[in-house]
């Protein structure tokens, strides 16, 4: 379904924090990739490995360190007129992963899915706007009669489903969904998986989708770049990434997934990652290993992964 | 096998300012020895209210045990009293918890955390418990364990803490463990360390674990028997290979249709249940499962389904498996599913 228009580009995007006495805590160090249009972009890695900073510094919720995030050609870390800044507002948006603190307590849900088309002037008149919110909650799963209750009203999965409606609320072109279903029950997720993808099919919209969970991520994603302490290690399109994986890290994670599948547990065999193997005569460098496969990695690994992929399909 | 554990028609309610929440609807099952036997379910079954029922750990103030009996050694451990079960707990069923970080005293040093037990039911002195708690943290894999005895929780990672709150468990070679989700607060490759020191402290000590998760992968790693609960019920029993390739409650169909596996083909949609989970102050006439069940029959909204033996070690609650029910085939998603894991079975070997 992706085009080959990019949407989104990231550049050598570095996001440090200060961490007292002159340390810093390198969150995001070094990481590019793009998205394009119409795609599922999974970013995957284990807590603290910057993918929550990434997207939030993607957004701007974070300002970058070092480095450039070009949204439709527009570096969105520049200075941008206040009319800029609302319209890159209005075209990127972000659903959390915790439905229950990302909704503010205090207000209708009406209000909440409203809030975004005050702001941008998108409705006319009261009449309008009650229409295009009812319109909204019938689109993720909802009743319009759901509108005047407050947050609290809602079991998980259906907070989650509003959150969603808040951010099509503006018709945004790219939404970074930050571990929308880790707070959900298995049965929930999948149908909020699901109403993901039908939203994606409906209106045409492309997703930056952060999760630890491997199996759902492969599920939903048409590309996944797996993050490991700041970096990008590895990026493919998710077929080949879990068929080839190539970089330990990414070897020794997809190894560790348990499946519903007790055959398969009792056979599986778990590849623990040792950073001391890996190649340490230079810095390491993001190199495309074969044709949309890319790898971070030496010289020397890069010429060994090469080989290791040969004759593999 | 023996059986070390027998849970008979539990029913446990909470009294709330909403009402009575019937949060566990008469549960049984049994636990033998050596075994691991997993309890599936989402938030809300009653698979954590059955399981601190068997420790004794249910505030006193607002529940009420309303029937049943939990036999542990011919013993009901229901009546037994508050001195009596404190022989038990920690001793003889200990327990690790979810999260690592809210279960231990965060005032004091881990080492001492793990004496404690050692202390008060096996009678060592301090400075034996102490050597005993170096020992227990070597076994369950923290490196340094001399230095790390004298340190508290916040100095260790998130793994290394549910490393510590199991050597606890283990500290008195208990003949039960209840593992309350252990795993669900620990990135990927850490859950899969602990659930192979689980598994090795297992074969090493013979204890038997009641492993309650709401992950199917974790399940289909760690367990020998699987019970599948829903709005404070148990609807299907049977051996992980019973209920991850021969489903027979709808209920369980949906639990395998809404994880994905790594070979679905992704243009398809999930299989997932429709709706959300009864409100248990109110639970609803007949089988709860049915306003989520596409496979309901009339009688499900008026009578509760028993339990219908599907073989020896297999049970589902689900009115489809009575003799004059229409044969409903299992649906196409999981059948394939299912077919899909055999084929890679042969691919294998």
């Amino acid at each position: 379904m992706s085009t080959n228009e990019k949407i989104l580009e990231v550049k050598n995007l570095k996001k440090y924090f200060p961490a007292g006495r002159g340390k810093v805590v390198k969150a995001v160090d070094n990481i590019s990739f793009d998205i394009y249009k119409g795609e599922t972009f999974g970013l995957v890695g284990e807590s603290g490995s910057g993918k929550s900073t990434a997207g939030r510094t993607i957004i701007r919720l974070y300002d970058a360190t070092e480095g450039e995030v070009l949204f439709k050609g527009n570096n969105v870390h520049a200075k941008l007129s206040k009319a800029d800044q609302l319209k890159f507002n209005r075209e990127m948006q972000m659903i959390f992963q915790d439905p229950s603190s990302s909704l503010n307590p205090r207000m209708t849900v009406m209000d909440i899915i409203a809030e975004g088309l005050d702001v941008h002037r998108l409705v006319k008149n009261e009449k309008e706007r009650r229409e295009r919110v009812e319109e909204l909650l019938e689109a993720v799963g909802l009743n319009r009669e759901h509108a005047n209750r407050f947050p609290h009203e809602f079991s998980g999965g259906q907070r989650q489903r509003i959150g969603i409606a808040r951010a099509l609320a503006v018709e945004p072109e790219l939404i970074i969904c930050d571990e929308p279903i880790s707070a959900l029950d298995v049965s929930i997720q999948a149908q909020v998986v699901n109403l993901l993808k039908k939203l994606q099919k409906e209106r045409g919209l492309t997703y930056l989708f952060i999760a630890h969970d491997l199996s759902m991520v492969k599920y939903i994603s048409d590309r996944i770049g797996v993050m490991h302490l700041g970096h990008m290690v590895e990026l493919a399109d998710s077929d080949e990434l879990y068929k080839n994986p190539i970089h330990p890290y990414t070897k020794s994670l997809l190894s560790a997934i348990p499946l519903p599948d007790p055959a398969y547990e009792r056979n599986r065999v778990r590849q623990v990652y040792d950073p001391s193997q890996l190649d340490t005569s230079e810095e390491p460098e993001f190199r495309e290993v074969r044709p949309r496969h890319w790898v971070r990695c030496t010289t020397k690994e890069f010429e060994q992964y090469k080989r290791e992929l040969e004759g593999k399909e | 096998m023996s059986k070390l554990l027998e849970v008979k028609d539990l029913r446990i309610s909470f009294n709330t300012y909403g009402g009575e929440v019937q949060a566990v609807r008469g549960v049984s099952f049994d636990l033998n020895k050596g075994e691991t036997l997993a309890i599936v379910g989402e938030s809300g079954s009653g698979k954590s209210v059955s399981t601190s029922a068997v420790m004794g750990l249910l505030p006193k103030s607002n529940t009420v045990v309303k029937s049943g009996e939990i036999l542990y050694k011919g013993k009901d451990i229901l009546k037994l009293s508050e001195k009596e079960m404190e022989k038990i707990r920690g001793k003889e069923i200990s327990m690790v918890f979810q999260d690592p970080m809210s279960s231990l005293n965060p005032t004091m040093k881990v080492g001492n955390q793990i004496a404690e037990g050692l202390i008060k039911h096996q009678g060592l002195n301090k400075a034996q418990a102490k050597e005993k708690a170096i020992e227990l943290l070597a076994k369950v894999g923290i490196p340094n364990p001399e230095l790390r005895v004298n340190q508290y929780p916040h100095q260790f990672s998130g793994g290394m803490r549910q490393r510590v709150v199991i050597a606890i468990a283990l500290a008195c070679n208990p003949e039960i463990i209840i593992a309350d989700e252990p795993t669900t607060a620990l990135d990927v490759t850490i859950q899969a360390q602990i659930l192979e020191l689980m598994k090795e402290m297992q074969k090493e000590t013979g204890s038997s674990i009641i492993f309650i998760t709401h992950d199917l992968g974790v399940v289909a790693n760690v367990a020998d028997r699987v019970a599948v609960m829903y709005a404070g019920k148990i609807v299907e029993v049977g051996t992980v290979d019973d209920i991850f390739y021969n489903p027979k409650h709808p209920y369980t169909w949906g639990l395998l249709g809404s994880m994905p596996t790594l070979d679905d083909d992704e243009s398809e949609e999930l299989y997932t249940i429709p709706g959300t989970p009864p409100d248990l102050t109110n639970p609803p006439k007949g089988d709860a499962f049915a306003p989520r069940n596409k496979y309901a029959l009339e009688i499900d909204t008026l009578y509760e389904p028993p339990m219908f033996k599907v073989s020896d070690t297999h049970y589902a609650a689900t009115w489809l498996l009575h003799e004059n029910a229409p044969k409903i085939e299992v649906p196409e998603a999981i059948k394939k599913r299912i077919e899909s894991f055999a084929a890679k079975q042969g691919g294998n070997e």
